[in-house]
Protein backbone atom coordinates (compact mmCIF):
# COMPACT_ATOMS: atom_id res chain seq x y z
CA UNK A 1 0.00 0.00 0.00
CA UNK A 2 2.83 2.32 -0.82
CA UNK A 3 0.58 4.70 -2.71
CA UNK A 4 -1.70 5.44 0.23
CA UNK A 5 -0.86 8.51 2.28
CA UNK A 6 -0.87 8.49 6.08
CA UNK A 7 -4.01 10.51 6.10
CA UNK A 8 -5.77 8.07 3.79
CA UNK A 9 -4.66 5.18 5.94
CA UNK A 10 -5.96 6.95 9.03
CA UNK A 11 -9.36 7.57 7.45
CA UNK A 12 -9.69 3.99 6.29
CA UNK A 13 -8.65 2.81 9.71
CA UNK A 14 -11.21 5.08 11.33
CA UNK A 15 -14.01 3.67 9.20
CA UNK A 16 -12.92 0.10 9.77
CA UNK A 17 -12.74 0.68 13.50
CA UNK A 18 -16.20 2.21 13.63
CA UNK A 19 -17.82 -0.53 11.62
CA UNK A 20 -16.15 -3.34 13.50
CA UNK A 21 -17.16 -2.01 16.86
CA UNK A 22 -20.69 -1.30 15.67
CA UNK A 23 -21.15 -4.86 14.56
CA UNK A 24 -19.68 -6.09 17.81
CA UNK A 25 -21.89 -3.87 19.94
CA UNK A 26 -24.98 -4.81 18.00
CA UNK A 27 -24.42 -8.45 18.76
CA UNK A 28 -23.71 -7.94 22.39
CA UNK A 29 -25.42 -4.83 23.70
CA UNK A 30 -28.39 -3.84 21.56
CA UNK A 31 -29.74 -7.35 21.20
CA UNK A 32 -29.82 -7.83 24.93
CA UNK A 33 -31.93 -4.69 25.39
CA UNK A 34 -34.51 -5.93 22.91
CA UNK A 35 -35.08 -9.21 24.68
CA UNK A 36 -36.01 -7.72 28.04
CA UNK A 37 -39.71 -7.61 27.08
CA UNK A 38 -41.33 -10.54 28.86
CA UNK A 39 -44.78 -9.21 29.68
CA UNK A 40 -46.35 -12.54 30.56
CA UNK A 41 -44.28 -13.52 33.54
CA UNK A 42 -45.25 -10.83 36.00
CA UNK A 43 -48.67 -12.17 36.83
CA UNK A 44 -47.73 -15.77 37.39
CA UNK A 45 -45.75 -17.45 40.10
CA UNK A 46 -44.12 -20.46 38.54
CA UNK A 47 -43.90 -23.34 40.97
CA UNK A 48 -42.85 -26.72 39.67
CA UNK A 49 -44.48 -26.40 36.26
CA UNK A 50 -47.69 -24.93 37.67
CA UNK A 51 -48.56 -21.29 37.20
CA UNK A 52 -50.21 -19.64 40.20
CA UNK A 53 -52.16 -16.54 39.34
CA UNK A 54 -50.84 -13.63 41.39
CA UNK A 55 -53.61 -11.21 40.74
CA UNK A 56 -57.02 -11.46 39.26
CA UNK A 57 -56.56 -9.52 36.04
CA UNK A 58 -58.44 -6.28 35.93
CA UNK A 59 -57.63 -2.58 35.68
CA UNK A 60 -57.37 -0.32 38.73
CA UNK A 61 -60.52 1.51 39.61
CA UNK A 62 -62.77 -1.05 37.94
CA UNK A 63 -65.87 -2.27 39.68
CA UNK A 64 -65.08 -5.96 39.53
CA UNK A 65 -66.47 -6.75 42.97
CA UNK A 66 -68.63 -9.66 41.87
CA UNK A 67 -65.90 -11.20 39.72
CA UNK A 68 -63.30 -10.71 42.46
CA UNK A 69 -65.53 -12.29 45.05
CA UNK A 70 -66.15 -15.25 42.78
CA UNK A 71 -62.45 -15.52 42.06
CA UNK A 72 -61.68 -15.94 45.75
CA UNK A 73 -64.54 -18.29 46.64
CA UNK A 74 -64.58 -20.51 43.56
CA UNK A 75 -60.98 -21.48 42.94
CA UNK A 76 -60.50 -23.07 39.54
CA UNK A 77 -57.47 -25.03 38.45
CA UNK A 78 -57.26 -25.23 34.65
CA UNK A 79 -55.18 -27.91 33.01
CA UNK A 80 -54.70 -27.79 29.27
CA UNK A 81 -54.10 -30.97 27.27
CA UNK A 82 -51.33 -30.30 24.80
CA UNK A 83 -48.13 -31.76 23.38
CA UNK A 84 -44.58 -30.67 22.61
CA UNK A 85 -45.40 -29.90 18.99
CA UNK A 86 -48.30 -27.65 19.97
CA UNK A 87 -46.75 -25.61 22.75
CA UNK A 88 -45.76 -22.76 20.46
CA UNK A 89 -48.47 -23.32 17.88
CA UNK A 90 -51.52 -23.49 20.12
CA UNK A 91 -50.84 -23.60 23.86
CA UNK A 92 -49.02 -20.28 23.72
CA UNK A 93 -52.18 -18.53 22.59
CA UNK A 94 -54.15 -20.14 25.37
CA UNK A 95 -51.55 -18.87 27.79
CA UNK A 96 -51.88 -15.34 26.41
CA UNK A 97 -55.63 -15.21 26.57
CA UNK A 98 -58.31 -16.97 28.56
CA UNK A 99 -56.11 -19.03 30.85
CA UNK A 100 -54.96 -15.85 32.58
CA UNK A 101 -58.27 -15.87 34.40
CA UNK A 102 -57.73 -19.24 36.08
CA UNK A 103 -56.52 -19.41 39.69
CA UNK A 104 -53.96 -22.06 38.80
CA UNK A 105 -52.85 -23.10 35.33
CA UNK A 106 -51.05 -26.21 34.10
CA UNK A 107 -50.10 -27.41 30.65
CA UNK A 108 -50.07 -31.19 30.35
CA UNK A 109 -47.78 -32.67 27.74
CA UNK A 110 -45.98 -35.92 27.18
CA UNK A 111 -42.58 -34.35 27.82
CA UNK A 112 -41.45 -31.99 30.56
CA UNK A 113 -40.77 -28.43 29.49
CA UNK A 114 -39.68 -26.32 32.45
CA UNK A 115 -39.56 -23.10 30.43
CA UNK A 116 -43.05 -23.00 29.00
CA UNK A 117 -43.84 -24.58 31.61
CA UNK A 118 -45.40 -27.91 30.74
CA UNK A 119 -45.70 -31.08 32.77
CA UNK A 120 -44.39 -34.27 31.21
CA UNK A 121 -46.83 -37.10 31.84
CA UNK A 122 -44.48 -39.73 30.49
CA UNK A 123 -46.79 -40.86 27.72
CA UNK A 124 -46.37 -40.93 23.97
CA UNK A 125 -48.19 -38.54 21.64
CA UNK A 126 -51.27 -39.33 19.60
CA UNK A 127 -55.03 -39.74 19.83
CA UNK A 128 -54.70 -43.13 21.46
CA UNK A 129 -52.77 -41.59 24.33
CA UNK A 130 -55.49 -39.10 25.21
CA UNK A 131 -57.02 -41.09 28.04
CA UNK A 132 -53.61 -42.00 29.51
CA UNK A 133 -52.78 -38.31 29.57
CA UNK A 134 -56.11 -37.52 31.21
CA UNK A 135 -55.69 -40.19 33.89
CA UNK A 136 -52.18 -39.09 34.74
CA UNK A 137 -53.02 -35.41 34.59
CA UNK A 138 -55.88 -35.72 37.05
CA UNK A 139 -53.77 -37.84 39.38
CA UNK A 140 -50.98 -35.28 39.21
CA UNK A 141 -53.32 -32.41 39.86
CA UNK A 142 -54.93 -34.01 42.91
CA UNK A 143 -51.61 -34.98 44.37
CA UNK A 144 -49.80 -31.68 43.89
CA UNK A 145 -52.61 -29.14 43.98
CA UNK A 146 -55.55 -30.85 45.62
CA UNK A 147 -55.63 -28.23 48.38
CA UNK A 148 -55.03 -25.20 46.20
CA UNK A 149 -58.26 -25.34 44.24
CA UNK A 150 -61.92 -26.32 44.53
CA UNK A 151 -62.71 -27.23 40.92
CA UNK A 152 -60.57 -28.85 38.27
CA UNK A 153 -61.17 -27.97 34.62
CA UNK A 154 -59.79 -29.98 31.72
CA UNK A 155 -59.44 -28.12 28.42
CA UNK A 156 -57.83 -28.82 25.06
CA UNK A 157 -55.37 -26.41 23.52
CA UNK A 158 -58.09 -25.41 21.06
CA UNK A 159 -60.76 -24.77 23.66
CA UNK A 160 -61.67 -21.19 24.56
CA UNK A 161 -63.08 -20.79 28.09
CA UNK A 162 -64.74 -17.84 29.78
CA UNK A 163 -63.52 -18.66 33.25
CA UNK A 164 -65.63 -16.01 34.97
CA UNK A 165 -68.78 -17.61 33.57
CA UNK A 166 -67.54 -21.00 34.70
CA UNK A 167 -67.26 -19.63 38.22
CA UNK A 168 -70.79 -18.25 38.04
CA UNK A 169 -72.05 -21.70 37.10
CA UNK A 170 -70.07 -23.48 39.82
CA UNK A 171 -70.85 -21.00 42.59
CA UNK A 172 -74.21 -22.65 43.17
CA UNK A 173 -72.58 -25.96 44.06
CA UNK A 174 -70.16 -27.10 46.71
CA UNK A 175 -66.80 -28.64 45.82
CA UNK A 176 -67.61 -31.39 48.32
CA UNK A 177 -70.49 -32.59 46.17
CA UNK A 178 -69.58 -35.40 43.78
CA UNK A 179 -70.56 -33.65 40.56
CA UNK A 180 -69.05 -32.68 37.23
CA UNK A 181 -70.15 -30.39 34.41
CA UNK A 182 -69.64 -30.03 30.68
CA UNK A 183 -71.58 -30.45 27.44
CA UNK A 184 -73.68 -33.47 28.21
CA UNK A 185 -73.92 -36.29 25.69
CA UNK A 186 -76.39 -39.12 26.08
CA UNK A 187 -75.22 -42.29 24.35
CA UNK A 188 -73.33 -45.19 25.97
CA UNK A 189 -73.54 -43.93 29.56
CA UNK A 190 -76.85 -43.98 31.40
CA UNK A 191 -76.49 -40.60 33.10
CA UNK A 192 -74.64 -39.23 30.10
CA UNK A 193 -71.04 -38.11 29.80
CA UNK A 194 -69.28 -34.82 29.03
CA UNK A 195 -67.77 -33.87 25.67
CA UNK A 196 -63.99 -33.75 25.86
CA UNK A 197 -63.49 -30.94 23.39
CA UNK A 198 -65.83 -28.51 25.10
CA UNK A 199 -64.00 -29.17 28.32
CA UNK A 200 -65.38 -30.45 31.59
CA UNK A 201 -64.90 -29.57 35.24
CA UNK A 202 -64.78 -31.86 38.28
CA UNK A 203 -65.52 -30.87 41.85
CA UNK A 204 -62.88 -31.75 44.40
CA UNK A 205 -64.97 -34.67 45.61
CA UNK A 206 -65.42 -35.91 42.05
CA UNK A 207 -61.68 -35.76 41.53
CA UNK A 208 -61.04 -37.66 44.78
CA UNK A 209 -63.47 -40.37 43.74
CA UNK A 210 -61.87 -40.55 40.29
CA UNK A 211 -58.43 -41.15 41.75
CA UNK A 212 -59.88 -43.56 44.30
CA UNK A 213 -61.54 -45.46 41.47
CA UNK A 214 -58.17 -46.15 39.92
CA UNK A 215 -56.65 -47.12 43.23
CA UNK A 216 -59.36 -49.70 43.82
CA UNK A 217 -59.31 -50.77 40.17
CA UNK A 218 -63.00 -49.95 39.77
CA UNK A 219 -61.87 -47.66 36.97
CA UNK A 220 -59.13 -48.56 34.53
CA UNK A 221 -57.91 -47.47 31.12
CA UNK A 222 -60.91 -48.95 29.32
CA UNK A 223 -60.46 -47.15 26.00
CA UNK A 224 -58.67 -44.26 24.39
CA UNK A 225 -61.92 -42.36 23.88
CA UNK A 226 -61.11 -40.05 26.76
CA UNK A 227 -64.44 -38.34 27.36
CA UNK A 228 -66.46 -41.55 27.19
CA UNK A 229 -64.10 -43.46 29.45
CA UNK A 230 -64.15 -40.58 31.94
CA UNK A 231 -67.94 -40.57 31.88
CA UNK A 232 -68.08 -44.31 32.56
CA UNK A 233 -65.74 -44.00 35.52
CA UNK A 234 -67.71 -41.06 36.90
CA UNK A 235 -70.90 -43.07 36.77
CA UNK A 236 -69.29 -46.04 38.48
CA UNK A 237 -67.95 -43.85 41.26
CA UNK A 238 -71.30 -42.19 41.89
CA UNK A 239 -70.36 -38.77 40.55
CA UNK A 240 -73.40 -36.95 39.22
CA UNK A 241 -73.46 -35.58 35.65
CA UNK A 242 -74.60 -32.00 36.16
CA UNK A 243 -76.88 -29.82 34.03
CA UNK A 244 -74.71 -26.95 32.87
CA UNK A 245 -77.42 -24.99 31.07
CA UNK A 246 -78.31 -21.46 32.17
CA UNK A 247 -81.63 -20.41 33.75
CA UNK A 248 -83.18 -20.17 30.27
CA UNK A 249 -82.02 -23.70 29.42
CA UNK A 250 -79.41 -22.52 26.96
CA UNK A 251 -76.20 -24.52 26.66
CA UNK A 252 -73.01 -23.06 28.10
CA UNK A 253 -70.37 -25.60 26.99
CA UNK A 254 -70.01 -25.82 23.21
CA UNK A 255 -68.28 -28.51 21.16
CA UNK A 256 -67.82 -26.24 18.12
CA UNK A 257 -66.88 -22.63 17.31
CA UNK A 258 -69.53 -19.93 17.89
CA UNK A 259 -70.36 -19.35 14.23
CA UNK A 260 -71.13 -23.01 13.70
CA UNK A 261 -73.59 -23.03 16.57
CA UNK A 262 -75.12 -19.71 15.56
CA UNK A 263 -75.42 -20.12 11.82
CA UNK A 264 -74.61 -23.71 10.96
CA UNK A 265 -77.30 -26.03 9.81
CA UNK A 266 -76.24 -29.45 10.94
CA UNK A 267 -77.58 -32.12 8.59
CA UNK A 268 -80.03 -34.44 10.34
CA UNK A 269 -77.68 -37.35 9.77
CA UNK A 270 -74.86 -35.64 11.66
CA UNK A 271 -73.93 -37.44 14.89
CA UNK A 272 -74.47 -34.32 16.95
CA UNK A 273 -78.24 -34.61 16.80
CA UNK A 274 -78.18 -38.04 18.42
CA UNK A 275 -75.58 -37.22 21.00
CA UNK A 276 -76.83 -34.13 22.78
CA UNK A 277 -78.56 -34.95 26.05
CA UNK A 278 -80.74 -31.84 25.95
CA UNK A 279 -82.69 -30.61 22.89
CA UNK A 280 -80.53 -28.79 20.36
CA UNK A 281 -81.46 -25.20 19.54
CA UNK A 282 -80.17 -23.71 16.30
CA UNK A 283 -79.70 -19.99 15.77
CA UNK A 284 -79.19 -17.27 18.32
CA UNK A 285 -80.62 -19.17 21.28
CA UNK A 286 -78.11 -21.98 20.81
CA UNK A 287 -75.75 -20.40 23.22
CA UNK A 288 -76.11 -18.79 26.60
CA UNK A 289 -75.12 -15.13 26.97
CA UNK A 290 -72.92 -16.49 29.75
CA UNK A 291 -71.31 -19.17 27.60
CA UNK A 292 -68.44 -21.04 29.21
CA UNK A 293 -66.58 -22.72 26.38
CA UNK A 294 -66.12 -23.26 22.65
CA UNK A 295 -64.03 -25.86 20.86
CA UNK A 296 -61.92 -25.93 17.65
CA UNK A 297 -60.84 -22.38 18.36
CA UNK A 298 -57.52 -21.72 16.59
CA UNK A 299 -54.74 -19.42 17.78
CA UNK A 300 -55.92 -16.28 16.04
CA UNK A 301 -59.46 -16.80 17.16
CA UNK A 302 -58.38 -16.97 20.80
CA UNK A 303 -57.48 -13.29 20.68
CA UNK A 304 -60.65 -12.49 18.82
CA UNK A 305 -62.76 -14.22 21.49
CA UNK A 306 -60.90 -12.42 24.25
CA UNK A 307 -61.64 -9.11 22.53
CA UNK A 308 -65.32 -9.91 22.08
CA UNK A 309 -65.75 -11.22 25.62
CA UNK A 310 -63.86 -8.63 27.64
CA UNK A 311 -63.68 -5.53 25.49
CA UNK A 312 -66.04 -4.98 22.56
CA UNK A 313 -69.44 -3.79 23.61
CA UNK A 314 -72.15 -1.45 22.44
CA UNK A 315 -72.31 1.82 24.32
CA UNK A 316 -75.44 2.16 26.33
CA UNK A 317 -76.43 -1.46 25.97
CA UNK A 318 -78.03 -2.76 29.13
CA UNK A 319 -77.57 -6.50 29.44
CA UNK A 320 -80.80 -8.26 28.70
CA UNK A 321 -79.88 -11.46 30.48
CA UNK A 322 -79.65 -10.71 34.20
CA UNK A 323 -78.88 -14.00 35.85
CA UNK A 324 -79.34 -14.35 39.60
CA UNK A 325 -76.25 -13.76 41.67
CA UNK A 326 -75.09 -17.08 43.09
CA UNK A 327 -76.40 -17.52 46.65
CA UNK A 328 -72.95 -18.26 47.99
CA UNK A 329 -71.63 -14.77 47.42
CA UNK A 330 -71.43 -12.64 50.56
CA UNK A 331 -73.23 -9.66 49.05
CA UNK A 332 -76.62 -8.36 50.20
CA UNK A 333 -79.20 -9.41 47.56
CA UNK A 334 -80.21 -5.91 46.45
CA UNK A 335 -76.64 -4.72 46.24
CA UNK A 336 -75.59 -7.84 44.39
CA UNK A 337 -78.37 -7.41 41.82
CA UNK A 338 -77.32 -3.87 41.14
CA UNK A 339 -73.69 -4.79 40.81
CA UNK A 340 -74.40 -7.73 38.55
CA UNK A 341 -76.76 -5.85 36.29
CA UNK A 342 -74.63 -2.74 35.94
CA UNK A 343 -72.97 -2.99 32.53
CA UNK A 344 -69.55 -2.05 33.91
CA UNK A 345 -69.45 -4.80 36.48
CA UNK A 346 -70.41 -7.51 34.08
CA UNK A 347 -68.30 -6.17 31.25
CA UNK A 348 -65.17 -5.31 33.17
CA UNK A 349 -65.24 -8.28 35.48
CA UNK A 350 -62.03 -10.15 34.84
CA UNK A 351 -60.89 -7.98 31.94
CA UNK A 352 -57.25 -8.81 31.36
CA UNK A 353 -54.34 -6.86 30.08
CA UNK A 354 -54.99 -7.98 26.56
CA UNK B 1 4.89 2.05 4.97
CA UNK B 2 5.26 1.91 8.72
CA UNK B 3 3.80 5.38 9.11
CA UNK B 4 0.80 4.39 7.00
CA UNK B 5 0.32 1.28 9.02
CA UNK B 6 0.44 3.18 12.28
CA UNK B 7 -1.95 5.80 10.89
CA UNK B 8 -4.28 3.01 10.00
CA UNK B 9 -4.11 1.55 13.49
CA UNK B 10 -4.62 4.94 15.07
CA UNK B 11 -7.57 5.51 12.78
CA UNK B 12 -9.08 2.18 13.75
CA UNK B 13 -8.67 2.84 17.44
CA UNK B 14 -10.22 6.27 17.13
CA UNK B 15 -13.06 4.87 15.05
CA UNK B 16 -13.81 2.28 17.68
CA UNK B 17 -13.83 4.86 20.44
CA UNK B 18 -16.05 7.13 18.37
CA UNK B 19 -18.56 4.33 17.83
CA UNK B 20 -18.57 3.45 21.51
CA UNK B 21 -19.20 7.06 22.46
CA UNK B 22 -22.10 7.28 20.05
CA UNK B 23 -23.62 4.10 21.44
CA UNK B 24 -23.33 5.30 25.02
CA UNK B 25 -24.78 8.67 24.15
CA UNK B 26 -27.53 6.97 22.19
CA UNK B 27 -28.63 4.90 25.12
CA UNK B 28 -28.70 7.87 27.45
CA UNK B 29 -30.51 10.15 25.05
CA UNK B 30 -33.72 11.80 26.28
CA UNK B 31 -35.68 10.12 23.49
CA UNK B 32 -35.93 6.84 25.37
CA UNK B 33 -38.11 4.04 24.14
CA UNK B 34 -40.80 3.75 26.80
CA UNK B 35 -39.84 1.50 29.67
CA UNK B 36 -40.99 -2.11 29.41
CA UNK B 37 -43.48 -1.55 32.22
CA UNK B 38 -45.38 1.26 30.57
CA UNK B 39 -45.45 -0.55 27.26
CA UNK B 40 -47.06 -3.72 28.52
CA UNK B 41 -49.77 -1.99 30.47
CA UNK B 42 -51.91 -1.06 27.50
CA UNK B 43 -51.77 -2.96 24.27
CA UNK B 44 -55.11 -1.45 23.36
CA UNK B 45 -56.89 1.88 23.66
CA UNK B 46 -59.98 2.63 25.65
CA UNK B 47 -62.63 4.69 23.96
CA UNK B 48 -61.94 8.24 25.04
CA UNK B 49 -64.99 10.46 25.58
CA UNK B 50 -65.28 13.46 23.27
CA UNK B 51 -63.11 16.21 24.65
CA UNK B 52 -65.92 18.72 24.81
CA UNK B 53 -65.75 19.85 28.43
CA UNK B 54 -69.49 20.27 28.77
CA UNK B 55 -70.02 16.69 27.70
CA UNK B 56 -67.83 15.39 30.45
CA UNK B 57 -69.84 17.20 33.07
CA UNK B 58 -72.97 15.36 32.05
CA UNK B 59 -73.99 12.35 34.06
CA UNK B 60 -73.83 8.87 32.60
CA UNK B 61 -77.62 8.71 32.52
CA UNK B 62 -77.87 11.94 30.59
CA UNK B 63 -75.29 10.79 28.06
CA UNK B 64 -77.22 7.57 27.55
CA UNK B 65 -80.37 9.56 27.00
CA UNK B 66 -78.64 11.71 24.39
CA UNK B 67 -77.22 8.71 22.58
CA UNK B 68 -80.72 7.32 22.31
CA UNK B 69 -81.89 10.58 20.80
CA UNK B 70 -79.20 10.66 18.11
CA UNK B 71 -80.66 8.97 15.06
CA UNK B 72 -78.84 7.52 12.08
CA UNK B 73 -79.93 6.78 8.51
CA UNK B 74 -77.96 3.84 7.13
CA UNK B 75 -77.33 3.73 3.39
CA UNK B 76 -76.00 0.31 2.46
CA UNK B 77 -74.54 -0.02 -1.04
CA UNK B 78 -75.29 -3.52 -2.29
CA UNK B 79 -74.99 -5.58 -5.43
CA UNK B 80 -76.43 -9.04 -6.12
CA UNK B 81 -72.85 -10.33 -6.00
CA UNK B 82 -72.70 -9.76 -2.25
CA UNK B 83 -76.11 -11.24 -1.58
CA UNK B 84 -74.91 -13.32 1.35
CA UNK B 85 -73.37 -10.32 3.09
CA UNK B 86 -76.41 -8.25 2.25
CA UNK B 87 -78.66 -10.80 3.93
CA UNK B 88 -76.38 -11.05 6.93
CA UNK B 89 -76.30 -7.27 7.38
CA UNK B 90 -80.06 -7.18 7.11
CA UNK B 91 -80.30 -9.74 9.92
CA UNK B 92 -77.71 -8.20 12.17
CA UNK B 93 -76.27 -4.74 12.57
CA UNK B 94 -78.58 -2.85 10.23
CA UNK B 95 -81.36 -3.47 12.73
CA UNK B 96 -79.72 -0.97 15.03
CA UNK B 97 -80.07 1.88 12.52
CA UNK B 98 -83.07 4.15 12.88
CA UNK B 99 -83.72 3.88 9.16
CA UNK B 100 -82.02 1.57 6.69
CA UNK B 101 -82.04 1.70 2.90
CA UNK B 102 -80.31 -0.73 0.56
CA UNK B 103 -79.13 0.89 -2.65
CA UNK B 104 -78.57 -1.69 -5.32
CA UNK B 105 -76.97 -1.75 -8.75
CA UNK B 106 -79.82 -3.84 -10.05
CA UNK B 107 -82.95 -5.24 -8.55
CA UNK B 108 -82.78 -8.51 -6.73
CA UNK B 109 -85.66 -10.89 -6.25
CA UNK B 110 -84.34 -12.13 -2.95
CA UNK B 111 -84.18 -8.92 -0.97
CA UNK B 112 -85.79 -5.53 -1.04
CA UNK B 113 -83.74 -2.63 -2.29
CA UNK B 114 -83.84 0.70 -4.04
CA UNK B 115 -82.79 -0.16 -7.55
CA UNK B 116 -80.52 2.53 -8.91
CA UNK B 117 -79.89 0.76 -12.19
CA UNK B 118 -76.26 1.81 -12.25
CA UNK B 119 -73.22 -0.34 -12.76
CA UNK B 120 -70.67 2.34 -11.89
CA UNK B 121 -70.11 2.57 -8.16
CA UNK B 122 -69.39 6.30 -8.04
CA UNK B 123 -72.60 7.02 -9.93
CA UNK B 124 -74.45 4.78 -7.50
CA UNK B 125 -73.02 6.62 -4.52
CA UNK B 126 -74.13 9.94 -5.94
CA UNK B 127 -77.65 8.72 -6.54
CA UNK B 128 -77.83 6.97 -3.20
CA UNK B 129 -76.72 9.99 -1.23
CA UNK B 130 -79.15 12.20 -3.10
CA UNK B 131 -81.96 9.80 -2.32
CA UNK B 132 -80.91 9.55 1.31
CA UNK B 133 -80.79 13.32 1.68
CA UNK B 134 -84.26 13.70 0.22
CA UNK B 135 -85.76 10.93 2.33
CA UNK B 136 -84.04 11.69 5.57
CA UNK B 137 -87.19 12.88 7.29
CA UNK B 138 -85.98 14.25 10.59
CA UNK B 139 -82.82 12.14 10.73
CA UNK B 140 -79.69 14.21 10.87
CA UNK B 141 -76.89 11.67 10.55
CA UNK B 142 -76.03 9.30 7.73
CA UNK B 143 -73.85 6.23 7.61
CA UNK B 144 -72.81 4.79 4.28
CA UNK B 145 -71.19 1.35 4.03
CA UNK B 146 -70.92 -1.76 1.93
CA UNK B 147 -72.39 -4.96 3.34
CA UNK B 148 -68.91 -6.39 3.88
CA UNK B 149 -68.52 -3.92 6.74
CA UNK B 150 -69.74 -4.66 10.25
CA UNK B 151 -70.82 -1.58 12.18
CA UNK B 152 -71.80 -1.07 15.80
CA UNK B 153 -74.27 1.76 15.45
CA UNK B 154 -74.48 2.40 19.20
CA UNK B 155 -70.79 3.18 19.25
CA UNK B 156 -71.16 5.46 16.23
CA UNK B 157 -73.87 7.30 18.14
CA UNK B 158 -71.58 7.60 21.12
CA UNK B 159 -68.95 9.13 18.87
CA UNK B 160 -71.30 11.74 17.41
CA UNK B 161 -73.12 12.53 20.69
CA UNK B 162 -71.50 15.89 21.11
CA UNK B 163 -71.40 16.87 17.45
CA UNK B 164 -73.89 19.29 16.01
CA UNK B 165 -75.35 17.94 12.74
CA UNK B 166 -75.78 21.46 11.40
CA UNK B 167 -71.98 21.54 11.18
CA UNK B 168 -70.35 19.70 8.28
CA UNK B 169 -68.98 16.43 9.64
CA UNK B 170 -67.47 13.81 7.35
CA UNK B 171 -66.20 11.04 9.63
CA UNK B 172 -64.52 7.69 9.45
CA UNK B 173 -61.04 6.31 9.06
CA UNK B 174 -59.07 9.17 7.54
CA UNK B 175 -56.29 8.61 5.08
CA UNK B 176 -53.97 10.85 3.12
CA UNK B 177 -53.18 10.49 -0.52
CA UNK B 178 -50.69 13.18 -1.29
CA UNK B 179 -52.55 16.38 -0.55
CA UNK B 180 -55.97 14.82 -0.50
CA UNK B 181 -57.40 13.82 2.84
CA UNK B 182 -60.23 11.31 2.45
CA UNK B 183 -62.26 8.88 4.53
CA UNK B 184 -61.90 5.19 3.72
CA UNK B 185 -64.98 3.55 2.29
CA UNK B 186 -64.30 0.08 3.67
CA UNK B 187 -64.79 1.03 7.29
CA UNK B 188 -67.89 3.10 6.60
CA UNK B 189 -68.43 6.86 6.17
CA UNK B 190 -70.55 8.98 8.49
CA UNK B 191 -72.00 12.31 7.33
CA UNK B 192 -73.84 14.99 9.22
CA UNK B 193 -76.86 16.59 7.57
CA UNK B 194 -74.92 19.73 6.77
CA UNK B 195 -72.11 17.83 5.09
CA UNK B 196 -74.60 16.05 2.90
CA UNK B 197 -76.38 19.31 2.09
CA UNK B 198 -73.12 20.82 0.90
CA UNK B 199 -72.41 17.72 -1.12
CA UNK B 200 -75.82 18.07 -2.82
CA UNK B 201 -74.88 21.57 -3.98
CA UNK B 202 -71.67 20.32 -5.48
CA UNK B 203 -73.18 17.24 -7.11
CA UNK B 204 -75.44 19.43 -9.19
CA UNK B 205 -72.52 21.21 -10.77
CA UNK B 206 -70.75 19.08 -13.33
CA UNK B 207 -67.66 21.32 -13.16
CA UNK B 208 -66.86 20.84 -9.54
CA UNK B 209 -67.94 17.26 -9.12
CA UNK B 210 -68.08 15.42 -12.42
CA UNK B 211 -69.70 12.07 -12.91
CA UNK B 212 -66.73 10.80 -14.83
CA UNK B 213 -63.43 11.54 -13.23
CA UNK B 214 -61.30 13.77 -15.41
CA UNK B 215 -58.02 12.06 -14.73
CA UNK B 216 -56.60 9.42 -17.03
CA UNK B 217 -56.80 6.67 -14.46
CA UNK B 218 -59.74 5.59 -12.35
CA UNK B 219 -59.91 7.45 -9.08
CA UNK B 220 -61.48 5.45 -6.27
CA UNK B 221 -64.95 6.44 -5.11
CA UNK B 222 -63.79 7.43 -1.68
CA UNK B 223 -61.32 9.88 -3.17
CA UNK B 224 -63.85 11.27 -5.62
CA UNK B 225 -66.16 11.87 -2.71
CA UNK B 226 -63.44 13.65 -0.79
CA UNK B 227 -62.59 15.83 -3.77
CA UNK B 228 -66.21 16.89 -4.14
CA UNK B 229 -66.62 17.60 -0.46
CA UNK B 230 -63.45 19.61 -0.50
CA UNK B 231 -65.07 21.92 -3.04
CA UNK B 232 -67.45 23.04 -0.39
CA UNK B 233 -64.94 22.95 2.41
CA UNK B 234 -66.07 19.88 4.27
CA UNK B 235 -62.80 18.12 5.03
CA UNK B 236 -62.67 14.94 7.13
CA UNK B 237 -63.30 15.99 10.68
CA UNK B 238 -61.41 13.22 12.37
CA UNK B 239 -62.80 10.57 14.71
Amino acid sequence: MKFMSSRGAFTVGFLVGTCTLYVFLQQVWFERKASIRQPEERNWLKNQSALFNLNHPHHTGEDGAVADSLYKRVRVLCWVMTGPANLQKKARHVKNTWSRHCNILLFMSSVDDPDFPAVGLDTKEGRDQLYWKTIRAFHYVLEKHGNDADWFYKADDDTYVVVDNLRWLLANYSPDEPIYFGRRFKPYVKQGYMSGGAGYVLSKEALRRYVEGFRTKVCTHTSSVEDLAMGQCMEKMGVQAGDSRDTLHRETFHPFVPDQHLTGKFPKSFWYWNYCYYPIVEGAQCCSDLAVSFHYVDGTMMYLMEYYTYHLRAYGYRYRYLPPVPKELSLAPAEADQKASHPNAAAEAGAGKL
Amino acid sequence: MISEGSSFIKGMALGAVFCLLLAIMGSFSPIQPSSPDAEEEHHHHHVIAPSNKDMQLLSEAHMLELSQKVRVYCAIMVTPKVLVHWAAVNETWAKHCDKTAYYSSESSKALESIDLQEQDEWARIRKALMHAYENAGNLRWFFMARPTTFAIIENLKYLILDKDPSQPFYLGRSQNSGELEYVEYDSGIAFSYEALRRLMEVLKSDDLCPEQSRSLWKVSEEKQLAICLKMRRAPPSGG
